[in-house]
C-alpha cells in the first residue's frame, strides 16, 4: 500500500477543500471498500481525509413527509430503521440482502453509493483494465465476464455496479445531495452515475471533490410501500448479485397504474427500466404482459458469450416479481 | 479521550492514536496504513482476532467497534482513535467466560479454531442486533423485525453469521451454539 496522509477536517467545507487541492487526495468514510481496494494496489492516495465524523448520521424527515438520510449513516441502521422497513421496504430488503453484518455495521450510505466494481480484472492490477488503466484495454470481454454486463456497456468496459442498496434507491426515485467545491447540487439516484463510453475510468458524475453529504426518499405512497427486492446470486448469503430487480408498482381495477424497476447486477449503474414501466401504464397487469415489456428493455441488451443468461434471469425474476407483487395487492395485503 | 495527532513532524504518514481496547487505554504511534487488525495484533500483542484473508471477506478478524461488530482488517488503525473496541480477549477470562465462549465450548463449535475468535465475536454482536428486534434479510417482509433474541432460529442465525467463515464447517455447531447462548444471554 502506497503511503499516505490522513486528516480529520472540522467541517465539510474543510474537507471539500483539502480534497479540492490535491488531485491524489480521496475522502474516506466507512473503508470498507477504499481501504480493501489500497491494499489491492487499485487505489493509491496520497491523502486520505476522514469526513465519516463530519457526515450526517440521522434520518429525518423532510417537510414534505419523505425522509432525509445523512450520507453517513451505516448500511445497518438504514435496513432496519421502521420508517424505512414500512414505507420502502424494497430499500430495508435490498440493504438486508448486501455484504455482511459486519460490514452493514461499517459501510455508510454515501460510500455504498460509489463502491467500486467488483470486476475481477479491475481488482486485480497485473492485469490490464481500461477502468484502472485507462486505454490498457478490457480483458473481460474474451476472458472471464460471467458476473459481467449486458446493458449500457461498452467495447472499452463491460463492467456492472456492484450495490443492492443503489437499485432500491433507483426504483424508489431518491435524490442524492452533493456538496463540492462550487457549491450544493442535488442530482436524480440516475443521474449520478454514467455509462462508461469511451471513458470507464469515471464511474459517476461527480467532480473531484465533490461529497455526497445525503439521500433523500420522496414521500412515502401506496407505490413505495408495494416494493420488494429479489436478489439472485451464487451463495445463499454474503455473496454479490448475478442478477437483481427492486420493483414498485400500483394496480388498479386490474391495470397497472404505476410502476417502478429497476434491475441491478446487468449494468455500469442501476438500471431504471423505463421502457419497461412506460410499456406496462395502463396495461393489465398479468404475466404475459410483465414479461413481454421486460424483454422489451432487454431488446437493447448486448450479452457476451458467458453472460447471455441474464437476459433470460432477468427477464424472467422481473416478470416474476412483478406478479408476486401484483397477487400481494389482489390479496389486499399491500405488500 | 482522544489522543489523535496526525502526521508527525517529519513525517505525515503516521499519526498517534488512542483507542480504548478491552477497557484499557491505548496510545500508539503508527504507520497511516496499519489496520485497526495489526495494530491489535502487533503492536497490542492481542492475537486472538485473526487475519484470515484480509478482505472483510472472511470474518476470522471481527471485533466490537463501540459495541457493533465490524471486520478489523478493514479499519485503519487512525479511523477508529477515540473509539471503543472489544476483541476476544476482552469478551471474558479463561474462569469467567462469556456466555458466547461457553456455548461455542458445550456444543463443541469449532474444529481448528481459527475462526473461532471472529465466530463468537460477531455472534456477540448478532445477539445484540436481534435484542434490538433488526431484521434481517430472512425475516418475513410485512415485519419490522424480530421479536428480540427469541425470533431467532437456525435459519436466522445462518444469515446472520454469514459473514464469518469455517473452512472446516463447524456450521452444524455453530448454529446451535449461538441459539443457546442468545437464550441465555436474554434469560
Amino acid at each position: 500500500m502506497k503511503a499516505f496522509s490522513y486528516s480529520r477536517p472540522d467541517s465539510v467545507r474543510d474537507a471539500v477543500a483539502g480534497v479540492a487541492a490535491d488531485r491524489e487526495a480521496k475522502f474516506l468514510a466507512g473503508g470498507t471498500n477504499l481501504v480493501d481496494l489500497m491494499r489491492l494496489g487499485v487505489e493509491r492516495p496520497d491523502a486520505l481525509i476522514d469526513v465519516r465524523h463530519l457526515l450526517g448520521h440521522d434520518i429525518e424527515p423532510t417537510a414534505d413527509g419523505g425522509l432525509l438520510v445523512g450520507s453517513g449513516v451505516a448500511n445497518s441502521d438504514l435496513a432496519v430503521d421502521p420508517r424505512v422497513r414500512q414505507a420502502y421496504p424494497v430499500l430495508s430488503q435490498a440493504l438486508l440482502s448486501g455484504a455482511s453484518g459486519q460490514l452493514r455495521n461499517a459501510a455508510t450510505v454515501g460510500g455504498n453509493l460509489l463502491q467500486r466494481t467488483r470486476c475481477v480484472y479491475f481488482q486485480d492490477v497485473t492485469k490490464p483494465c481500461n477502468k484502472r488503466q485507462p486505454g490498457s484495454g478490457c480483458p473481460a470481454r474474451e476472458g472471464s465476464h460471467r458476473d459481467l454486463g449486458i446493458l449500457g456497456t461498452s467495447e472499452a468496459c463491460i463492467a456492472t455496479h456492484p450495490s443492492d442498496m443503489a437499485v432500491a434507491l433507483a426504483a424508489v426515485d431518491a435524490t442524492v445531495h452533493l456538496t463540492g467545491p462550487g457549491g450544493e447540487r442535488t442530482v436524480r439516484l440516475e443521474q449520478l452515475y454514467r455509462l462508461p463510453g469511451d471513458d470507464p475510468s469515471r464511474d459517476t458524475t461527480l467532480e473531484h471533490a465533490e461529497l455526497i453529504t445525503a439521500v433523500q426518499l420522496p414521500p412515502p405512497s401506496a407505490l413505495y410501500r408495494s416494493s420488494r427486492y429479489r436478489k439472485v446470486r451464487d451463495r445463499a448469503s454474503f455473496a454479490f448479485a448475478v442478477g437483481s430487480i427492486a420493483a414498485a408498482m400500483v394496480i388498479d381495477d386490474g391495470l397497472v397504474r404505476e410502476v417502478r424497476i429497476a434491475f441491478g447486477a446487468v449494468a455500469p449503474r442501476p438500471w431504471r427500466a423505463h421502457t419497461a414501466e412506460d410499456a406496462l401504464r395502463g396495461q393489465p397487469a398479468d404475466a404475459a404482459d410483465f414479461a413481454a415489456a421486460i424483454a422489451a428493455e432487454l431488446e437493447l441488451a448486448e450479452p457476451l458469450r458467458d453472460n447471455a443468461f441474464k437476459v433470460d434471469l432477468t427477464r424472467r425474476m422481473g416478470a416474476a416479481v412483478l406478479t408476486e407483487l401484483a397477487e400481494a395487492q389482489q390479496q389486499g395485503s399491500g405488500r | 479521550m482522544a489522543a489523535l495527532r496526525t502526521g508527525q513532524p517529519d513525517d505525515p504518514t503516521v499519526s498517534t492514536v488512542g483507542i480504548r481496547v478491552n477497557d484499557e487505554m491505548s496510545e500508539l504511534t503508527v504507520d497511516n496504513r496499519t489496520s485497526l487488525l495489526d495494530a491489535l495484533r502487533e503492536h497490542l500483542g492481542l492475537t486472538g482476532a485473526k487475519k484470515g484473508c484480509d478482505h472483510g471477506q472472511c470474518g476470522a478478524c471481527t471485533v466490537l467497534i463501540d459495541g457493533r461488530r465490524a471486520n478489523s482488517c478493514l479499519q485503519l488503525a487512525v479511523m477508529v482513535d477515540g473509539q471503543d473496541v472489544t476483541t476476544i480477549e476482552g469478551l471474558g477470562a479463561a474462569e469467567d467466560l462469556h456466555p458466547v465462549q461457553r456455548a461455542f465450548l458445550d456444543r463443541d463449535a469449532y474444529q481448528c479454531g481459527y475462526c473461532t475468535p471472529g465466530q463468537i465475536c460477531s455472534a456477540v454482536g448478532a445477539i445484540a442486533e436481534a435484542g434490538a428486534g433488526w431484521p434481517s434479510a430472512v425475516t418475513p417482509a410485512d415485519s419490522l423485525g424480530i421479536e428480540g433474541t427469541a425470533g431467532l432460529d437456525a435459519s436466522e442465525v445462518r444469515e446472520r453469521m454469514s459473514g464469518n467463515l469455517c473452512r472446516c464447517a463447524a456450521y452444524v455447531n455453530i448454529v446451535p451454539a449461538v441459539l443457546d447462548a442468545a437464550r441465555e444471554v436474554s434469560a
